[in-house]
């Protein structure tokens, strides 16, 4: 008999609508699995205890009265420290946001709610999302739980590292330019980033809107769905969520490739990618292959530069959105006002964001101000153009892409924090599908000394339904997503 | 690694663009800045190799336009709700440094 903790979100919704398992036991375990592990991992910013186990009771109650009860009954989840939650310190794990406490709560946050889900707490991440590792973090760095000396991924490290350790039975993350997918990959989760516009972002503290989306960190290929279904959809505060009708992602969820046609980015098997990673993703394309898929290998040159395009655009959304970090309504502002206006700004700016958040900030402001603008900013979003048009060039004649998520295992953490540069280049195989604005998701695909690596597969516009059928396809024929760390 | 990167900016333009951001570097970090920042422009300039003649630039992937809504007031936060983050407060009102 597994304990509570160890249940995924469909079997924990299950057992708690029909009473085989009280809500308020399930996250009194899961809790006390936070307090035996957190203190190795550092997976959480805040914990929302006493919530989580009263909202529990509630739901018990409910259970008990045989009232309706939602989707994701009593599922504990924890949610990356970027979505706003009424009530709930949101940090976006930085100083500027240390004591920031929302007065509402995210579009997202409020369909969990809906479904009756239990948010357990807050997870740790980069600052304000800017990051490959959760090194930027400033609460301190989460480790990886297969091996505490290696970074987790990021930015959504937090919320990847909490799902492996079983500190929380799903997660949400957000994705910018691999921030769902890259952590997934490195703590052996699912985790997916959604169609451009599928998910709201109303809540979401913006880092660069154009390129951003939320979505599911899950244990299995279900469960994913199973999220995905609840937090997509329209929503009037957010102009950018598309008005299409509700799907069950659940139903897309068939062990069933026969046909289905591959496509294999030629660029997704560079020479920067590591030997053990190619190997790996080359055994899943076999599996597929012998499931009744077809593949060819198909060639996107765009990717040369996508990398370049990709940073440049974030980055000036970056120095754009976050200009309103001013300390007047919310944020970091020192004891005493010392000067002028904009004295006390720059000041301010300075000790409430850590040095990454200022180096893109700059950088975006270089590539946004007069002689330079048409020269970076414009010419990435002529060469984001030309990306789009690569990917659904090939995308006519394929139903998916597939390629390794990371072209790197974990590395040590410390190991790439003072060059940036070379932390960017970990991000060359995610930014595509933030810049194209199309799906991909991460799956568990394999293990090198202990360390595991995820394989990627990229679909058409808001045809999540097809990944989710290949990933869970693939999740049928193999047992990645079942191994557990041995935390020590 | 690019070691010997091409110069695109100076310390002294580092230092406009840092008051144009409106955000204080520390005198050690001016230098160190520069350096990275001179790197990661030249990484930037990847893009030059595309040919862009003609191509129009995607500033967002959705086909929409203009998304509108009726003219009408809608429950917003209270003006206590308001206020509950901000630093500095006074009788109602936000509280900024001196402007002038």
């Amino acid at each position: 008999m597994p304990k509570p903790y160890e249940l995924t979100a469909l079997e924990v919704a299950h057992m708690i609508r029909s009473q085989e398992l009280k809500a308020e036991e399930y996250i009194a375990s899961t809790l006390d699995r936070v307090r035996r592990v957190d203190e190795k991992i550092h997976a959480f910013v805040t914990l929302t205890r006493e919530e989580g186990l009263n909202r529990a009771r509630e739901i018990d109650e409910k259970a008990r009265k045989k009232e309706r009860l939602g989707r994701l009954a009593g599922v504990a989840i924890a949610v990356k420290d970027n979505m706003c939650t009424r009530g709930i310190r949101t940090t976006c794990s930085s100083r500027m946001l240390e004591i920031y406490v929302p007065p509402y709560d995210a579009t997202v946050i409020r369909k969990l709610y809906d479904e009756d889900a239990i948010i357990i707490g807050k997870t740790n991440m980069d600052e304000f999302a800017m990051g490959t590792t959760t090194e930027t973090s400033y609460f301190g760095v989460t480790h990886n739980p297969w091996n505490l000396r290696k970074v987790p991924g990021g930015s959504s490290g937090g919320s990847a590292a909490s799902v492996t350790a079983e500190e929380s039975t799903v997660a949400l993350g957000s994705d910018t330019g691999g921030s769902i997918r890259c952590p997934a990959s490195y703590c052996s989760t699912i985790g997916l980033k959604p169609t451009y516009g599928l998910v709201s972002r109303y809540g979401l503290i913006s880092y660069a809107n154009s390129l951003e989306q939320i979505g599911p960190l899950t244990k299995n290929v279900h469960d994913c769905a199973l999220l995905l279904s609840v937090i997509s959809g329209r929503d009037f505060m957010d102009s950018t969520s598309l008005d299409l009708p509700p799907k069950d992602y659940e139903a897309s969820l068939k062990d069933d490739v026969r046909g289905l046609r591959i496509g294999l980015p030629r660029e997704f098997f560079g020479e920067g990618v590591e030997d053990e990673v190619k190997k790996a993703v080359w055994k899943a394309v076999d599996l597929f292959e012998s499931l009744g898929a077809v593949y060819e290998k198909v060639s996107l040159p765009s990717m040369n530069y996508a990398l370049a395009a990709y940073y440049v655009v974030a980055m000036s959304e970056a120095s754009s959105n976050l200009a309103r970090y001013d300390g007047l309504r919310y944020g970091y502002r020192d004891e005493r006002d010392e000067g002028d206006w904009s004295t006390v700004y720059a000041k301010d700016r300075r000790i409430g964001f850590g040095m990454e958040v200022r180096r893109r900030i700059i950088l975006g402001t270089y590539a946004l101000s007069a002689g330079y603008y048409d020269q970076y900013y414009l010419k990435a979003l002529r060469v984001r153009t030309i990306i789009r048009r690569d990917f659904e060039k090939v995308l006519k004649d394929f139903d998916v892409l597939v390629g390794p998520t990371m072209p790197l295992l974990p590395f040590d953490i410390g190991e790439k924090i003072s060059d940036p540069l070379t932390l960017y280049m970990c991000d060359i195989l995610t930014v595509p599908a933030n810049l194209t604005g199309y799906p991909a998701i991460s799956l568990p695909a394999g293990f090198v000394d202990g360390l595991p690596l995820g394989l990627q597969i990229t679909g058409k516009p808001f045809d999540e339904g097809t990944i989710l059928r290949a990933a869970y396809a693939f999740e049928q024929n193999t047992d990645y997503h079942e191994r557990r760390p041995n935390i020590k | 690694m690019k070691s010997a990167a091409k110069r695109h900016i100076t310390q002294e333009e580092v230092e406009h663009v840092v008051w144009l951001a409106h955000i204080d570097l520390a005198e050690e970090e001016k230098a160190l800045f520069t350096e990275q920042l001179n790197r990661i422009l030249d990484f930037f300039r990847d893009i030059d190799q595309a040919h862009t003649e003609n191509v129009p630039p995607t500033y967002h992937v959705l086909d929409l336009v203009n998304i509108h809504r009726s003219d009408k007031a809608k429950e917003s936060l209270s003006k206590d709700e308001s206020l509950e983050n901000a630093p500095r407060k006074e009788d109602g009102f936000f509280k900024s440094p001196k402007i002038v």
